[in-house]
């Protein structure tokens, strides 16, 4: 798997293959176990958590309906601070910006701070068909760099590794990459994380531009505000001479003081801290400090049609804290690269097809990755509620319907393989809505009972493979009610206990 | 006060046993049940698969079926959630649709009036204690949509707690899904049944001799799962549980 999402199977081939690699699953399980009692407990010990919860949506919610309002109140923002501003439609038009901005510098080598909205659009990637080094320098994107693999988690981007191949990938190939991996590396943490140190010291020293994301931009100052945990962040935001981000639109909040909600609101739910142990906050640029040039590049793609739905706007108030990754069991056993995206988990499978559409046989499985059990509505510090969400898609998925693309409503066709469950839906349908058909069916059964195979052929498979299925009962509710209680003479209440039994 | 019961199109076709143990239940608590012919399921499989259209005449039945009611039971989690839940996201839909206020007023008038069984014996009857006579270890199962979206709590333990001769046994990694999931167990089936393999591990785990839920679809899943692996535990829903007295055992 070489840095590229593009050509993946569908979720359920994926996860298939995913389910049966136990030491994946057993990788996955420690990890969003641990991460997900931490949370549980670090959110328990406020008492106003709801409050703050309900706050953190509304705040969102608001400033998504102004969008436009507080996108250009940013941009006069930041550029009174001596930054400037880009427009970016899509995915290419973010990552030309990007490559002619590295370029003008005449640099031919990046630090990255981990961030969400460059794995979205492959940056990277495009930077390295321009002759450009990105060096991620967060510890698990470095894993993954390294290991020429993808992400597979939004906050732990390589929790699909244990330290054994840790240590693996960077003896084999720190060397490639800049500083080699220290002699006789043990896979234990201090180790690897010295390792990791060393290697990213070298490259952050040298840094001339750095490229990053942000969790917040606030509209009235211009500031953008990068959390993070390592430290790693504010070398690459303070050490370069030219630091370029790179932020969705959706990541605009109205006031300095709304950063009150959210930075509560996001450690518990990502890292189960209390605090954030390195929050960056710069505005635009500073004489003698920091990098002389800043650039903030806009990123839409696909949001303002995201926004355009009113069931699925939802998934915009996201903060990418991941706490519905780690309650996932869907996720705890497929795994994050099954869902084909930078947004693994949940929110990934509401916000892939909703920027990116649901054309791809990939991308309209998306929305049936779940068993809708509401565990990640219950923990999303944002109130996104994900399940209806993902109904709201699958209906688009199966019916088409009206979507905005590029700003244009359009009406999309249903999605092609739904012929047979469409036709079994409409003819399930008719029949409970004529219950005479229905019980004449419930009796058939009845009657043939022991005639039922123990493995089903066709798509029932699917159930017997792994499940017994339920006896037939000899007498449908229905019938039974009508036998003992739909006489003539009807028996009164306390007469009747286990009538007809 | 005029009671409905709401068996569900599952408990009706696969699972009679469960309707029938309601209604000996509430009629032991001098509560009148009535069974409207009309009824028929409430739309979940289609809803949640994205078939909004095809559950609108189902919502119009239900509405239909159970007008005049004071209240309607249902012996289920997540059928009750349907109704409560999703009822209204489909009348404002067609409503936004330029369709009118119908299916907004069905929903409407069902959405206070429907609920799961536990919650009509604890908060519209005020029982917990049903003189029920269990005489087995028992582990309890709270059903997801039982669980997150009606928010039953404890309800069905402090019913299960009174029960006579009954033991709760502590289920390991209770809130997890079982992975049933309505089609989510054909269309991904590999993670569903991983999902339930674990949970059956958990339920096996306990050496509890049942396992109980307030919903027959998840125990379809657990119960088939708990069966394939050769597990001696039983499925049971917790109607039958609470059905259950010293003269009479379901």
């Amino acid at each position: 798997m070489v840095g590229t999402y593009l050509g993946m199977p569908a979720f359920p081939e994926a996860a298939r293959d995913a389910v049966r690699d136990e030491r994946l699953r057993s990788n996955l399980t420690h990890a969003t176990h641990t991460i997900r009692d931490k949370r549980a407990k670090a959110v328990a010990e406020l008492p106003d958590w709801g409050r703050l919860r309900a706050a953190g949506a509304a705040i969102k919610d608001r400033t998504l309906r102004h969008l436009d309002h507080y996108l250009e109140r940013l941009e006069e923002s930041v550029t009174a601070a001596g930054g400037q501003v880009h427009w970016a439609a899509d995915a290419r038009e973010a990552n030309r910006i990007v490559t002619r901005l590295v370029r003008e510098t005449g640099e031919e080598e990046v630090v990255k701070v981990k961030s969400m909205a460059t794995q979205e659009i492959g940056l990277n990637a495009a930077l390295t068909a321009a002759g450009i080094r990105a060096n991620e320098t967060d510890l698990a994107e470095l894993i993954v760099q390294l290991g020429d693999d993808l992400p597979s988690h939004i906050l732990v981007p390589a929790i699909h590794r244990n330290r054994g191949e840790i240590r693996d990938i960077f003896a084999e190939r720190m060397a490639d990459w800049g500083r080699p991996a220290p002699e006789g590396l043990t896979d234990s943490p201090r180790d690897l994380a010295e390792a990791a140190r060393l290697h990213l010291r070298q490259k952050f020293l040298n840094a001339k531009v750095g490229v990053s994301g942000a969790n917040f931009m606030v509209a009235e100052t211009g500031t953008m505000v990068v959390v993070e945990s390592e430290g790693n962040g504010r070398m690459c935001l303070t050490l370069p001479e030219t630091l370029i981000s790179v932020v969705g639109i959706e990541k605009v909040v109205p006031t300095w003081r709304d950063l009150e909600v959210f930075l509560q609101l996001l450690p518990r739910s990502s890292t189960a801290e209390r605090m954030n142990p390195y929050t960056s906050m710069w505005t635009g640029t500073t004489e003698g400090d920091g990098p002389r040039t800043f650039h903030l590049v806009l990123l839409d793609n696909g949001r303002t049609d995201t926004l355009a739905d009113t069931v699925g706007r939802q998934a915009l108030r996201c903060i990418r804290c991941s706490a519905c990754l780690n309650v996932c069991p869907v996720y705890e056993r497929a795994g994050g690269h099954a869902y084909g995206s930078a947004y693994p988990g949940p929110i990934g499978a509401i916000l892939t097809p909703q920027l990116r559409g649901v054309a791809s046989e990939l991308d309209a499985s998306l929305p049936y990755a779940s068993s809708l059990c509401g565990a990640c509505y219950e923990v999303c510090p944002v109130a996104i509620d994900i399940p209806e969400a993902l109904v709201h898609l699958r209906e688009r998925v199966v019916e088409g319907g009206e979507v905005t693309v590029r700003g244009t409503r359009t009406t999309v066709r249903p999605a092609r393989g739904h012929a047979a469950e469409r036709a079994a839906m409409r003819a399930s349908r008719w029949a409970l809505d004529h219950p005479g058909v229905l019980r004449a069916g419930q009796r058939v059964a009845g009657r043939a009972r022991r005639l039922a195979p123990r493995r089903l052929p066709g798509p029932g498979r699917a159930w017997t493979d792994t499940r017994d299925i339920p006896a037939l009962p000899a007498e449908s509710f229905r019938d039974w009610w009508r036998r003992t209680r739909e006489k003539p003479t009807r028996e009164s209440g306390n007469g009747t206990k286990g009538a007809g039994r | 006060m005029r009671v409905a019961l709401f068996v569900t199109c599952v408990n009706d076709t696969l699972y009679p046993r469960t309707g029938r143990a309601v209604v000996s239940l509430l009629e032991r608590l001098g509560v009148e049940v009535e069974f409207p012919v009309e009824q028929s399921c409430c739309g979940q499989a289609q809803f949640n698969s994205g078939y909004r259209h095809e559950t609108e005449p189902l919502v119009r039945r239900f509405a239909r079926a159970f007008d005049g009611f004071d209240h309607i039971v249902a012996p289920s989690g997540s059928c009750a959630a349907m109704v409560r839940d999703n009822y209204p996201r489909i009348g404002a839909k067609a409503r936004a649709e330029g369709r009118g206020s119908e299916l907004a007023d069905a929903a409407a008038s069902v959405v206070p009036r429907t609920h799961e069984l536990t919650e009509f014996l604890v908060d519209v009857l005020g029982v917990t204690d049903v003189g029920a006579y269990y005489p087995h270890s028992v582990t309890y199962h709270p059903t997801c949509h039982g669980l997150r979206m009606l928010g039953l709590g404890d309800r069905p333990t402090r019913l299960l707690r009174a029960v006579k001769g009954l033991e709760l046994v502590d289920l390991p990694g209770a809130e997890e899904c079982c992975g049933f999931g309505g089609t989510f167990a054909v269309k991904n089936s590999a993670v569903s049944s991983a999902m339930g393999a674990d949970k059956a591990r958990h339920i096996t785990s306990t050496g509890a001799a049942a396992v109980c839920t307030v919903d027959n679809s998840c125990q379809m899943h657990i119960g088939g799962t708990l069966s394939r692996l050769g597990s001696p535990v039983r499925p049971v829903h917790i109607a039958e549980i609470l059905a259950s007295t010293e003269e009479e055992q379901w």
